[in-house]
């Protein structure tokens, strides 16, 4: 009998290139995404060198951290902003990548293209310079993010060396509770093992909670694995993945996708297969969650309240608790559900595909954001965007009161137009509540696009299990 | 890429926890092009009051820790987004090394990539050290890595672990990419096995 193997060895083993004892292993990377902030300096570094890109065919690109989303036929006002896009235009035509511009109908953010497009299949191994490209993981690919430094690397030698994780089961039992959505699901997570709880590992997320999850709610799951420290999310490819995968433009076809999906069902990790440590969570005890303080651990259900720094036992985390309160401008004991509110922010690689955007427009159909919320739904690619135009998406959310955009990043980073002003309070469904992550002195709440849809209805954080949807409400 | 060997000098104290890249490096810093001039930026939000002017409470403000080429951190630094633009930052400001009792990964492996030492020491150990640099401003403090051991002048003495292939290559300054180029046959040998199924 072989030895059983987990998912992640199956993947990580069928790339290593070249293994040499004391040595990092030599990894074959199959798909490296790339966009305009973090690729710049590595472009430049092989022109320095003289080096070629080895596999543009395995390299795509896009523009989504910078581009403003109020209107693709102007031009980009930020001179610096215009000069990385530019940038990046410059650098895939002279290295002969291939690009999806700004006009590109196939633009967006790329951990939502990369899988919309049909690049992410299962059992590939997928870099960007960008820490969110865990999302690739619920395909049951080993997806990373890396440094500038490492997408030069990859760029010049298609390989990566890097030090082999360690594992890491997350076995949800039971099913999720009515309401409670994936993104609740990974703020529970997060909440449980801690920002650092997975640092060194790749996580498996496995058990019939993640198994009933579609590939979107899989893909939100995956995102915020970085959020608990790990290198990488993964979740076992099934009939859910192969049904996603099939017919992408990118995807292999016919009888060539019939033989991959024989070779994907081998990923699955093996009975017996040992992880180097396995946390279990129970689905039932969680409920729709709110993150009160600047890192995505601070959680607390809606139903909760502003927890006290002075119950904490080490020093260390009652200090980090007392500036986050701080900063949110919270006192303890404060009900979550009596936070007012003055923006709501709908989008991010975390929350902005179609199933989000759909989740988001039951909530506030036939009712109208708060007068003192100003609210916003950015979908994550031209591609969402278009499609819940088609299903009269736009229109639910422009009739409610919702600014209702072009596709990118926007107010999950802010390094377009689209911030918060300082002391401002968001309901956001992006990944990171960093103190500035959203605007300086701007106080962001991470919650699930239902819940931030009914907040921005409400103007202040609700309890979606009681949400009354539809009709008449304000 | 600059060799690491030793470095003594002063230790900047930041006792947080949990400290991101977004703070690190603020990102509206990180539209530039450029891989160099961001050490005015590091840490520009705690750096600066929201009217602009200097805070000169905050750590990196005050006259004694100038100069300083060791940061002193709690646990888990780093965390967050991918951006290598903050070990720039941290280098461009003069840091070489950073020690805290965990570091978050992708920023760990930045380190390296720019000749910055990231050091592992136990809990109690940084709590030392942050101590005295806290209560003697402009302690001063060694990092070695050839002994792989950092030391103060008042008996402190602690060794690290650090990956030796990782040790070696900051000792000596070698380029990751040269080295991978190394293995170029195998790289297409790899690419020709996997053929179309690739
Ligand atoms: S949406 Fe936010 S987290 Fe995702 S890639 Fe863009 S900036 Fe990063």
């Amino acid at each position: 009998m072989t030895t059983p193997h987990t998912l992640f060895e199956k993947v990580w083993d069928s790339h290593v290139v070249h293994r040499e004892h004391g040595q990092p292993d030599l990894l074959y990377v199959d798909l490296h995404l790339v966009h305009e902030v973090t690729s710049p300096q590595a472009f430049e570094g092989l022109r320095v060198a003289g080096r070629p890109v080895r596999r543009p065919d395995r390299t795509v690109a896009t523009v989504d951290h910078n581009v403003p989303t109020w209107s693709r036929s102007l031009p980009v006002r930020d001179e610096i902003a215009r000069t990385q896009i530019e940038a990046l235009r410059r650098n895939v035509a002279e290295f002969k990548i291939p690009f999806y511009d700004m006009d590109s109908p196939h633009q967006g953010i790329v951990h939502v293209i990369g899988p919309e497009m049909g690049y992410t299949r299962p059992g590939m191994t997928i870099v960007c310079g960008d820490s969110h490209t865990s999302t690739h993981g619920a395909f049951g690919a080993l997806a990373f993010g890396i440094g500038t430094s490492q997408v030069e690397h990859v760029l010049a030698t298609q390989c990566l060396s890097t030090p082999k994780p360690k594992t890491l089961l997350i076995d949800v039992k039971g099913a999720l509770p009515t309401g409670v959505t994936a993104k609740d699901l990974i703020l529970g997570i997060i909440g449980i093992i801690g920002v650092d709880g997975a640092q060194g590992y790749v996580i498996e997320y496995a058990g019939e909670a993640i198994r009933s999850l579609s590939m979107e709610g899989r893909m939100t799951v995956c995102n915020m694995s970085i959020e608990a420290g790990a290198r990488a999310g993964m979740i076992a490819p099934d009939e859910t993945t192969f049904s996603y995968v099939k017919g992408r433009p990118q995807a292999p076809q016919g009888k060539a996708f019939d033989a991959a999906v024989g070779l994907w069902r081998g990923l699955a990790s093996d009975p017996g297969a040992r992880y180097d440590r396995t946390v279990t969570i129970h689905a039932g005890d969680l409920a729709p969650t709110v993150t009160w303080g600047t890192n995505p651990g601070m959680v607390v259900p809606v139903t909760g309240k502003v927890p006290d720094p002075d119950e904490l036992k080490s020093p260390d985390d009652r200090e980090a608790s007392r500036r986050a309160l701080e900063y949110m401008g919270l006192q303890p004991g404060t009900p979550i559900k009596e936070i007012r509110l003055d923006r709501v922010f709908i989008g991010s690689c975390t929350n902005s595909r179609l199933e989000d955007l759909r989740e988001a427009a039951k909530a506030v159909e036939g009712k109208h954001v708060h007068p003192s919320v100003r609210a916003m739904v950015v979908p994550g690619s031209t591609q969402v965007k278009l499609e819940a135009e088609r299903e009269g998406l736009d229109k639910v959310f422009l009739d409610a009161g919702f600014e209702w955009r072009e596709s990118g990043c926007s107010m999950c980073l802010g390094m377009n137009p689209d911030i918060l002003g300082a002391g401002e309070r968001c309901a956001s469904t992006s990944n990171r509540n960093f103190e500035g992550r959203q605007g300086r002195g701007g106080r962001t709440h991470l919650v699930s696009p239902s819940m931030a849809a009914a907040a921005a209805v409400a103007g202040h954080f609700v309890d979606i299990r009681e949400w009354s949807y539809g009709g008449n409400g304000r | 890429m600059k060799p690491f060997r030793t470095v003594s000098g002063i230790a900047l104290p930041l006792d947080r926890v949990d400290v991101d890249t977004d703070q690190i490096i603020p990102k509206q810093f990180l539209k530039r092009i450029e891989r160099t001039g961001y050490g005015d930026f590091l840490f520009c939000d705690w750096r600066n009051r929201s009217d602009g002017t200097p805070d000169p409470t905050f750590v990196l403000n005050r006259a004694e820790y100038q100069g300083a080429p060791i940061l002193l951190a709690g646990r888990n630094f780093g965390c967050g987004s991918s951006r290598e633009h903050a070990a720039w930052a941290l280098s461009d400001f003069g840091i070489r090394a950073v020690v805290a009792p965990s570091f978050a990964d992708i920023f760990q492996s930045n380190c390296f990539q720019n000749g910055l030492l990231p050091v592992i020491l136990a809990d109690a150990e940084v709590r030392t050290l942050m101590s005295r640099a806290l209560q003697t401003p402009g302690h001063e403090v060694t990092v070695d890595l050839e002994s792989c051991r950092v030391t103060d002048k008042k008996g402190f003495e602690a060794s690290f672990e650090v990956d030796p292939f990782r040790r070696e290559c900051l000792l000596k300054g070698l380029d990751d990419i040269d080295l991978t180029l190394r293995n170029v046959d195998r790289i297409r040998a790899y690419e020709e096995a996997r053929g179309a199924a690739g």
